[in-house]
C-alpha cells in the first residue's frame, strides 16, 4: 500500500528536477510528494510544502533568492490598485508559486456577497495565476459593518444553504475552484443542529467545492469545544481536501487562542499525520502571521511536514 | 442573531478591557448572550463572546496605532487611545480591508474637535498627512503623460488630470519632517523585534508640541514605490489645485499668479515647474477616446 492506500497502484515517474532546482527535495522525498492526490479543487497541481509570504522576510527572498515551494498570500493584502504591495508581489511571481488565501469573503454571512470585493478578488487571480483559492468557512460582517473576524457559525442546516449558495456564486464569477477552511473557534451556538465536521462536509458537498483543512484549528477548536480532534479528522471527505494548513497558538488556563505565533505542537503533527495518512500527501502551509521569526526558521518549521510523507514502498521485482 | 452577535462583538470594552455586563437596555449582558451562545465546563458564554470583543478592539485599534503614529505622537497615548475608540464606535469599519480604517478619521476629528484640544489643529493637520500617506502607498497608478504629449498643447483647453495617489495638502504646521522621523522610529522597532511596536515615545510628544503654526503646503505622492511628501511653494500648490479641479491650464495659471501678486510669475517659470511634475508622474496620459481634454494648438 502507498500512501495513498491504493494497493497496487504504479509508481509514477520521478519528476525530474526543474531548470532552476526549484523542487529542492531529496529523491524519496520527492518521490513522495509527486504521488500528490491531485485533485479538481487544487486544479491537479503537485504543491508540496509551503510558506505564508510575509513583509519582514521580503528583503531575504529578494537577496537569498531561498527554494520555496510555493508561498502563500493574503489576497486582501493585495486587492489594491498599486504601490509597493503589488511591485514586491509582481517580484515575487517572477520565480515563485503564489496561491491565494482570503480572509473576508465571509461566505456564511447573512447578506450577499460584496460585487466590488469579488471584482478585485477576480483582478488579483487574473495577476498571480492562482491555480485555486481558499478562503473560510465564517461570517463577520453585518449591515455592512466588518468585524474582520472569523466568527463561527450555527451549524444548521439553512446556514449551510445558504454558504453553499455563495460559495457556488463566487466560484461561477471567479472562475477558479475554491477551498473552504474551517476556523479555529472560541464560542458555539444553542441552535446547531450538527457537529462542526457535519456542517463542513454538508457546505462542500452542497458546494461542490475543496476543503483548506487546518488541523491547528482543529486542535483548537476541540479543546475550546471538547470534542476528539481525530473524530473531524477521520470524517471529512478525504477526496475534497486541497490543501491542509498547520500553525501554532497559544494555550491559556480555559481556552486556547489560535494565534500563529509558535511552532506547531507535537499532537498537531499528530493530527497532520492522520489527515496525511487518509488524504495522501497534500499542498501543506504553515501559518506563522505574528511575532515572526527569520525566514529560515519559518521554512525550517514548515519543512518538519516533509517526515510525515511517507515514501510509497517501491515493489519488489 | 448575527446582528446580536456582531453588536456584541463590536461594543466598546470597559475600562479595564472587558466586556460590558450590561447589555443596551440595562440587563444584564450574561442573559442576553446566554440566549445564543452555549457555555462550556469552563467558560460562561459572555466569557466566550468577550473573547471575539476583545480581539475586535485589539485587532482594530492596533491597526490604527500603526496607521497613525504621527497623530499618536501629536495627542499622546491617552488622547489617542480615547478617539481612536470614540471613532471606532462611531464609524464601524465598512470595508473589507483595514487599510481603509481611518479614511474617515478627518471627518471625525473636525466632528469632535473636543477629543484633540487643546492641539485641535495640529492633530487634524497631522490626520490628513497620515491619511494622505495612506492613498499615497496604493492608490492605483495610471499611465504618465510624456513631456512631449505637452508640445503643441492649447492651453486655453488643455486639462491636466492629477494621479489617483496624489493628494495636494495645505496645513498649517510644517510637519512633514516630524511625521518622516516618527516613521523611520517606527520602521527601526520593527526591523529589531518583529513584534508590533507602536511608534509612541515621548520624546516624540514633546517635539509635537513645539509645533507653531505656519503654512505649509505639500504634494504627497509616490515615486517608484515609495511616498515622498513635496513641498510646494503656494504659487504652484493654487496652480495643482485648479489642475485637479480640472480647469484649463491658462485659467489655473491666471490663479496661479493671482495669488503670487504683487509678484510676476514668469511663463518659463511655470513651463518649469509643470515639466518637473511630469517628470515625477503626477499627470495622467490624455485618454485618446476624449479628443477634448488635449486639445492641441491646430
Amino acid at each position: 500500500m502507498n500512501a495513498k492506500g491504493k494497493a497496487g497502484a504504479s509508481q509514477p515517474e520521478p519528476t525530474p528536477l526543474s531548470a532552476t532546482g526549484a523542487k529542492g527535495r531529496s529523491p524519496l522525498l520527492r518521490f513522495a510528494w509527486d504521488s500528490v492526490p491531485a485533485n479538481r479543487f487544487n486544479a491537479y497541481t503537485d504543491y508540496g510544502v509551503g510558506i505564508g509570504l510575509r513583509i519582514p522576510h521580503y528583503r531575504h527572498i529578494f537577496e537569498r533568492k531561498p527554494v520555496v515551494n510555493w508561498f502563500e498570500i493574503i489576497s486582501e493584502n493585495f486587492m489594491c490598485d498599486g504601490g509597493r504591495p503589488l511591485a514586491m508581489l509582481d517580484k515575487i511571481l517572477e520565480q515563485y508559486r503564489v496561491v491565494q488565501h482570503g480572509v473576508s469573503m465571509y461566505f456564511g454571512s447573512a447578506e450577499p456577497l460584496n460585487r466590488e470585493h469579488l471584482k478585485k478578488l477576480k483582478r488579483l487571480i487574473k495577476r498571480t495565476k492562482t491555480p485555486w483559492i481558499s478562503d473560510h468557512l465564517c461570517w463577520g460582517s453585518v449591515d455592512g459593518r466588518y468585524t474582520h473576524d472569523l466568527l463561527p457559525m450555527p451549524y444548521t442546516f439553512a446556514a449551510a444553504r445558504v454558504t453553499a449558495r455563495k460559495i457556488r456564486e463566487a466560484r461561477d464569477f471567479l472562475e477558479v475552484p475554491i477551498a473552504v477552511e474551517n476556523v479555529s473557534s472560541y464560542a458555539e451556538f444553542h441552535v446547531s443542529e450538527m457537529t462542526e465536521w457535519e456542517f463542513l462536509t454538508e457546505v462542500v458537498e452542497s458546494a461542490d467545492c475543496g476543503i483548506l483543512l487546518d488541523v491547528n484549528n482543529i486542535y483548537v477548536s476541540a479543546f475550546n469545544h471538547n470534542f476528539n480532534p481525530l473524530d473531524y479528522v477521520n470524517y471529512v471527505p478525504a477526496d475534497r481536501v486541497a490543501q491542509i494548513h498547520i500553525a501554532g497558538h497559544s494555550r491559556y488556563h480555559k481556552y486556547i487562542l489560535d494565534t500563529h505565533d509558535h511552532p506547531v505542537i507535537d499532537p498537531v503533527w499528530k493530527l497532520y499525520e492522520r489527515a496525511i495518512e487518509r488524504i495522501g500527501p497534500t499542498a501543506t502551509l504553515l501559518e506563522w502571521d505574528d511575532r515572526i521569526p527569520t525566514f529560515d526558521e519559518v521554512h525550517r518549521e514548515a519543512l518538519k511536514a516533509n517526515q510525515y510523507v511517507t515514501p510509497p514502498k517501491v515493489a519488489s521485482r | 442573531m448575527q446582528r446580536l452577535v456582531a453588536t456584541a462583538v463590536m461594543r466598546p470594552l470597559t475600562p479595564t478591557r472587558r466586556m460590558n455586563p450590561r447589555w443596551f437596555d440595562g440587563s444584564p449582558s450574561q442573559q442576553v448572550v446566554t440566549r445564543v451562545i452555549k457555555p462550556n465546563d469552563r467558560l460562561s458564554s459572555l466569557e466566550r463572546l468577550e473573547l471575539y470583543n476583545r480581539q475586535y478592539w485589539f485587532r482594530l485599534l492596533d491597526c490604527l496605532f500603526e496607521d497613525y503614529p504621527g497623530l499618536l505622537s501629536v495627542l499622546g497615548m491617552r488622547k489617542f487611545s480615547r478617539l481612536a475608540r470614540e471613532y471606532l464606535t462611531a464609524c464601524p469599519s465598512t470595508s473589507f480591508t483595514m487599510r481603509n480604517l481611518g479614511r474617515f478619521l478627518v471627518d471625525f476629528i473636525q466632528a469632535h474637535p473636543a477629543l484633540a484640544e487643546p492641539r485641535y489643529q495640529l492633530a487634524l493637520d497631522m490626520a490628513r498627512l497620515e491619511w494622505a500617506h495612506v492613498e499615497a502607498f496604493d492608490n492605483a497608478a495610471l499611465p504618465t503623460l510624456e513631456d512631449e504629449d505637452l508640445h503643441d498643447a492649447d492651453p486655453r483647453t488643455l486639462r491636466l488630470r492629477l494621479q489617483p495617489h496624489l493628494t495636494l495638502l495645505q496645513l498649517d504646521h510644517e510637519l512633514d519632517d516630524f511625521l518622516i522621523a516618527v516613521r523611520r522610529s517606527q520602521q527601526g522597532r520593527h526591523e529589531a523585534s518583529n513584534a508590533f511596536g507602536n511608534s509612541y515615545h515621548p520624546s516624540n510628544q514633546e517635539r509635537a508640541h513645539r509645533f507653531a503654526r505656519k503654512p505649509c503646503h505639500l504634494a504627497v505622492h509616490r515615486y517608484r514605490d515609495s511616498v515622498f511628501y513635496k513641498r510646494l511653494k503656494p504659487a504652484q500648490f493654487v496652480l495643482l489645485s485648479a489642475l485637479h479641479r480640472r480647469l484649463p491650464l491658462e485659467r489655473s495659471v491666471e490663479q496661479a499668479r493671482k495669488s503670487h501678486y504683487p509678484a510676476i510669475i514668469q511663463t518659463s517659470q511655470i513651463a518649469h515647474w509643470c515639466r518637473d511634475w511630469a517628470a515625477l508622474g503626477w499627470f495622467v496620459a490624455f485618454d485618446t477616446k476624449k479628443p477634448t481634454e488635449n486639445c492641441k494648438n491646430t
